[in-house]
């Protein structure tokens, strides 16, 4: 079980939801994944001890001078121009490069040669109360994510069939999507504010695009207004939880805690949540088992 | 020699456009003989290296200088690396520009003036928080 939990608008709660969930099935060994890999911090709730790291590279063309003619076939072919020539002289601007080899395959003179581009590293580590951590960090000043994001999903430091918690980037662009990919469940955290009910519509909408079974969780509930509400039954998206906008929890999250470890009362709702998404998920398997027979 | 000014629509009075990589059209002039020519901006909706793109495109049409709103830091290394010389505009008025240019009142750049992907308009990368 693959769980994605994405928002739409920032600062809805998404780490919040995603530690405390974390924590709430650690008999489970999850694996908990920050794929917020621009400004990763579910570290500072479950506080992992990291025992692994690897660097993530990009593969980006390295010219040799001495066997290029300039003949311009590299810059035709690059879908990113991110390599030229100009005035006889080729030019390679990495942060353009999504590292396709197009420009390697296709030099006549065999003069380019991919070399390593490093744009971030992947840690992992096991963290509080048992749950397994690993998260992706982007270099400051690299402009891509997704990368590291498709290289976290697919680090397989942890070997294992455990339910996995993917906490992800707000929005709806790439990294989001690279996020959410392949996920089983989609739970959108929002608020029931003007800007809360904005994002979730477009949240809502990638995830349908997407086909993944989703639900929502309001937080801060009992502020804004009602359109949350509407929109969810009008569109058929479950809320699967609620969370008042409460003082103690803004305190607690503050100091660094999870809502189920300064509030145990909290602890049983979160372990419903997740047996709930596996419902849900499961119930669409099952409908397209049906439809498929 | 070869002057190109970034514009957004062609005609007989057209306004310089701010963004170098993403403009509609060069409007390639003539110093000498003061003929002008439009050219369809190969990047304007590129998805990516629009900057890298133009630069070498102005490359391959021999323009010798370009006048600009602002150049981006890959554009500037491109059209640096071309010998292009970059001027920015402090008025959108083309007639202005040339005779200004021709008079040698432009300032010359000497480093990007604007942040990568600028030119973009509305921010589809940044982070909402």
């Amino acid at each position: 079980m693959i769980i994605a939990v994405a928002s739409g608008k920032g600062g809805t709660g998404k780490t919040t939801i995603a530690t405390s969930l974390s924590l709430a099935i650690s008999e489970q060994s999850p694996l908990y994944l920050d794929c917020d890999v621009e400004a990763p911090n579910g570290h500072i709730f479950l506080q992992p001890s990291i025992e692994k790291t690897e660097v993530v590279s990009m593969p980006i063309p390295a010219v040799d001078s001495s066997l290029c003619n300039a003949c311009g076939r590299c810059a035709e072919v690059c879908q990113y121009h991110a390599i030229v020539v100009i005035a006889e002289k080729v030019l390679v601007f990495p942060e353009l490069c999504h590292g396709c080899g197009s420009c390697v395959l296709q030099c006549p003179q065999k003069a380019i040669e991919e070399v390593p581009n490093p744009l971030g590293l992947l840690e992992a580590g096991v963290a509080k109360n048992g749950v397994r951590f690993a998260r992706g960090v982007l270099d400051i000043g690299q402009p891509m994510a997704v990368p590291i994001i498709r290289a976290l999903k697919q680090w397989n430091v942890f070997e294992d069939e455990s339910p996995i918690i993917r906490d992800a980037p707000p929005g709806t662009s790439c990294p989001v999507v690279e996020t959410i990919s392949g996920a089983d469940f989609v739970l959108l955290v929002t608020e029931p504010t003007p800007f809360g009910f904005h994002d979730l519509q477009l949240a809502v909408q990638v995830v349908n695009t997407l086909e993944i079974p989703v639900g929502v969780v309001v937080n801060r509930d009992g502020i804004g207004d009602d359109r949350v509400n509407t929109y969810c039954q009008k569109m058929g998206v479950p809320i699967l939880m609620r969370i008042p906008l409460d003082f103690d929890i803004g305190v607690a999250v503050a100091r660094g805690e999870t809502i189920v470890e300064a509030f145990p009362e909290y602890m049983p709702r979160f372990k419903e949540l997740y047996d709930r998404m596996q419902e849900l998920s499961n119930a669409r398997d099952a409908g397209h088992l049906k439809s498929a027979g | 020699m070869k002057l190109a000014i970034t514009v957004s629509e062609q005609g007989n009075n057209p306004n310089l456009e701010r963004r170098f990589g993403r403009c509609g059209y060069f409007l390639i002039i003539d110093t000498e003989t003061n003929e002008r020519e439009f050219l369809p901006n190969p990047s304007t909706s590129a998805r990516g290296g629009a900057g890298t793109q133009a630069g070498q495109f102005l490359a391959e049409n021999d323009v010798e200088a370009v006048i600009s709103g602002n150049f981006g830091p890959n554009a500037f290394t491109a059209l640096d690396a071309a010998g292009i010389h970059m001027f920015s505009a402090q008025t959108e008025q083309v007639d202005k520009l040339i005779e200004e240019f021709k008079a040698d009142r432009l300032t010359r750049v000497k480093s990007n003036t604007s942040q990568r992907r600028s030119g973009e308009g509305r921010s589809r990368r940044g982070r909402r928080r």
